[in-house]
């Protein structure tokens, strides 16, 4: 992570975050390179058994999932009118957006030709496709998502009379956010209805959309809990004081609700092995992963979640929080690479190559890199004082 | 408002011819889709193949893909399963059913040329088609290259050039369909020396297949493979072994690929139109909530204010009424005092006179 030092503006640039941030940068840049000119088969192991590998794993179906707090937070506060967590909102569509713009990013490294990308809505629409309905939602909510944050550049730009137009905006885009991120965050999980005979029986449910539907806003409420953790450790002194007294409320609110959900969840993920009657598989070695996700991270920060808040405990909520995202990150991990193509021999499976891994990496540094220079500037952990932010 | 008979009657017709429309998409019906009719087909009769590996010599050739580093006529290449890959459309497996040393089973390969196939329903730039003479053909001017037709399909058949940086392709057989339009064999049925693999109309040769069934008992397994998998395939199979042990899966069931997504599909109108709905009504009812309970507070503040004042202004006249009475027992208590203190004056005076 980075320094105060760094935050402040005044500071060192020498700081070991940046020297890390900087390895890894050019370290991204060569590999972009090798990418573009040598084609996936020098960058990658994806193969024709295994067409998705890290690139959509974790860059887009953990990026999407991770990138739920900006929905969650803005519909609990304009919609459900919990008004106290109002704070919260502006570093959640932040990150939001942040999320969705590097998903995008992470596309263009991972199909044939990124420049075609809007050929789905251009040149032929493919209906038929889930993941037509994916990418008119991703670029539809990361346009939302654009105008939603607007008002903290427009502030910081000093434009007040078009801040003030969106900010009249904001239920009507709250509205349409939720919509949106209802269904692509359903329709990635809708990605795998296609293939029953690929997927193993366990992971494979016609309930995968409402699951991934139902994660995305545990990962929303969990990734809101980190980043004003993270917020609070590292840009304290760019909060204001409606921020720092309000971060335990936020985190003892939306812990609450994480308990909640997480509840409901492993309740439907348990009625769909029933539905399906997979509980032989149980017994099986992918029965045991599949068991150590449904238990390790459900219910368990389900039950540590409630614990937090019972005990008015801010580090075991945020603890859990930490925890509940790694649990996103295998469920995502399991759907999309553990256990699809199960029915292969194993020497026909993929597994990520370094410089997978280092895209990845490369791509989630630029997102904390232009995060953080966006909060050392725009009103984002603190409201502007020429403006009236209710 | 006037309404002309005219008018009425457009109006009329309007809704009837709405609801005949509706009645076309929503018509109970005992047909199903089973394919264009007359489209062709390839029945490939394992049980004649003798791996000989001239139908990936000639998919080769037809198709201009680079040759491989073991020639077609290296017969050790079938010793390793293999699956289709960019520069093979089709490749030959071998199975050893009993044992090392038992027969051994050849199978060829290649896109099976689902009736509804599944990565044309997965592909989100509509890049394949089924096209009604039978082929399932790629068009490599729309392909994004997302890769999703690879993932869907339970065949496991399109390629992907990944060693290319800017122009990579999905590979897959089309069943020679720029040679069948000029009323020629595909490359690999007009290559193969046994007839393992004919080519016709998919109706014929499923009847031809029953007939070779009929004609060798014992021979076959009793089932054609692809007449239904799937929802049907114009690559159709006669094998004497059981499809599973010589690399077709039976479990892939017979609805079609895109069977297995429309119900996805159709929530999301729903979710359009009652999401809305549904978070505005939350939210007016919050914002219901807030004027309320803003209107109660006013409400309560109001009285008890005019509860304070009407209790002030009751001390108030208590106390003035007190105060008003005390005024006039002092008064009168004064008035007495003054008329005691006279009386006895006068009295004093009186005595005093008396003295005197």
């Amino acid at each position: 992570m980075t320094s105060p030092q760094a935050t402040n503006g005044n500071g060192r640039l020498l700081t070991p975050f940046n020297v890390v941030a900087a390895i890894i940068l050019v370290f991204g840049i060569i590999i972009t390179i090798l990418r573009f000119t040598g084609g996936l088969a020098s960058v990658t192991h994806l193969s024709d058994n295994n067409p998705w590998g890290l690139w959509i794993g974790f860059d887009l179906l953990v990026g999407v999932a991770l990138a739920a707090g900006g929905y969650v937070t803005s519909s609990a506060v304009y919609i459900f009118g919990l008004k106290r967590f109002h704070a919260a909102v502006r570093p959640a569509i932040l990150t939001g957006f942040l999320g969705y713009a590097l998903v995008v990013l992470a596309l263009h490294y991972d199909v044939g030709r990124p420049w075609r990308l809007p050929y789905p809505f251009i040149m032929s629409r493919g209906t038929t496709s889930l993941l037509f309905e994916v990418a008119a939602c991703v670029a539809l909510y990361l346009t939302v998502l654009f105008i939603e944050f607007s008002p903290a550049a427009l502030e910081w730009l000093g434009l007040k009379r078009a801040r003030n137009l969106v900010h009249r905006l904001t239920l009507l885009l709250t509205i349409l956010g939720v919509v949106l991120s209802t269904l692509h965050q359903s329709s990635l999980g809708a990605l795998f209805l296609i293939v029953p005979a690929k997927l193993h029986p366990l992971w494979y449910s016609p309930y995968l959309p409402i699951y991934f539907f139902i994660t995305s806003t545990i990962a929303g409420l969990s990734m809101v809990i980190c980043e004003s953790a993270l917020s609070h450790r590292y840009f304290h002194d760019r909060m204001d004081a409606e921020h720092r007294d309000g971060n335990r409320d936020l985190t003892l609110g939306f812990g609450k609700a994480a308990a909640w959900v997480l509840a409901g969840y492993f309740v439907i993920k348990t009625i769909g092995i029933a539905a399906d009657n997979n509980w032989h598989y149980l017994a099986t070695g992918y029965g045991i992963w599949y068991l150590v996700e449904l238990l390790g991270f459900v219910a368990l920060p389900a039950f540590m979640y409630a614990v937090g808040v019972r005990e008015k405990n801010v580090t075991i909520i945020r603890g859990t929080a930490a925890w509940t995202v790694l649990g996103i990150i295998v469920n995502r991990f399991n759907v999309c690479l553990v256990a699809f193509n199960w029915q292969l021999p194993a020497d026909q499976r993929y597994f990520p190559h370094w410089m997978e891994i280092g895209i990845s990496l490369f791509i989630v540094t630029i997102g904390l890199l232009v995060f953080r220079f966006v909060v050392t500037r725009m009103p984002i952990l603190y409201a502007h004082p020429d403006y009236d932010a209710h | 408002m006037t309404l002309s008979r005219r008018k009425f009657l457009g109006w009329m017709g309007g809704a009837s011819l709405a609801a005949v429309g509706a009645r076309k998409a929503q018509a109970a019906s005992n047909r199903t889709f089973e394919g264009y009719a007359g489209s062709l087909a390839v029945l490939h009769d394992i049980t004649r193949c003798i791996g000989c590996r001239r139908c990936e010599a000639a998919c080769n050739q037809v198709n201009d893909l680079p040759k491989p580093e073991k020639s077609f006529d290296d017969l050790t290449v079938l010793e390793t399963h293999r699956r289709t890959s960019a520069p093979a459309y089709t490749v030959v497996n071998q199975f050893s059913i009993e044992g090392a040393t038992g027969p051994r089973t050849f199978v060829k390969k290649q896109c099976n040329h689902c009736l509804e196939p599944a990565c044309a329903s997965a592909c989100f730039v509509k890049a394949f088609t089924k096209t009604p003479e039978g082929p399932v053909v790629y068009n490599a001017s729309l392909c994004v290259g997302c890769r999703y037709c690879m993932i869907a399909c339970p065949f496991e058949i399109p390629a992907y050039e990944y060693d290319k940086a800017l122009d990579p392709k999905v590979t897959k057989c089309t069943m020679c369909y720029p040679r069948i339009m000029e009323g020629k064999l595909p490359g690999c049925v007009e290559a193969c020396p046994t007839e393992a693999l004919v080519f016709g109309r998919r109706d014929e040769l499923i009847q031809a297949a029953r007939e070779r069934m009929r004609v060798h008992p014992g021979r076959y397994q009793e089932h054609i493979y692809g007449e239904h998998e799937m929802g049907g395939t114009s690559w159709l199979y006669l094998s004497g072994q059981p499809f599973e042990k010589v690399g077709l899966r039976e479990d892939l069931g017979t609805a079609p690929a895109g069977q297995l997504t429309s119900g996805a599909l159709g929530a999301v109108p729903m979710v359009v139109g009652l999401w809305p709905v549904l978070l505005t009504g939350i939210w007016a009812i919050n914002k219901r909530k807030e004027k309320i309970a803003a209107q109660e507070q006013a409400e309560a503040v109001a009285a008890a204010r005019a509860e304070t004042e009407a209790q002030a202004a009751a001390s108030l006249k208590a106390a003035l009424e007190k105060a008003a009475k005390e005024n006039a027992a002092t008064v009168a208590r004064e008035v007495k005092k003054a008329l005691d203190t006279a009386k006895s004056a006068a009295q004093d005076k009186h005595d005093t006179e008396k003295k005197s």
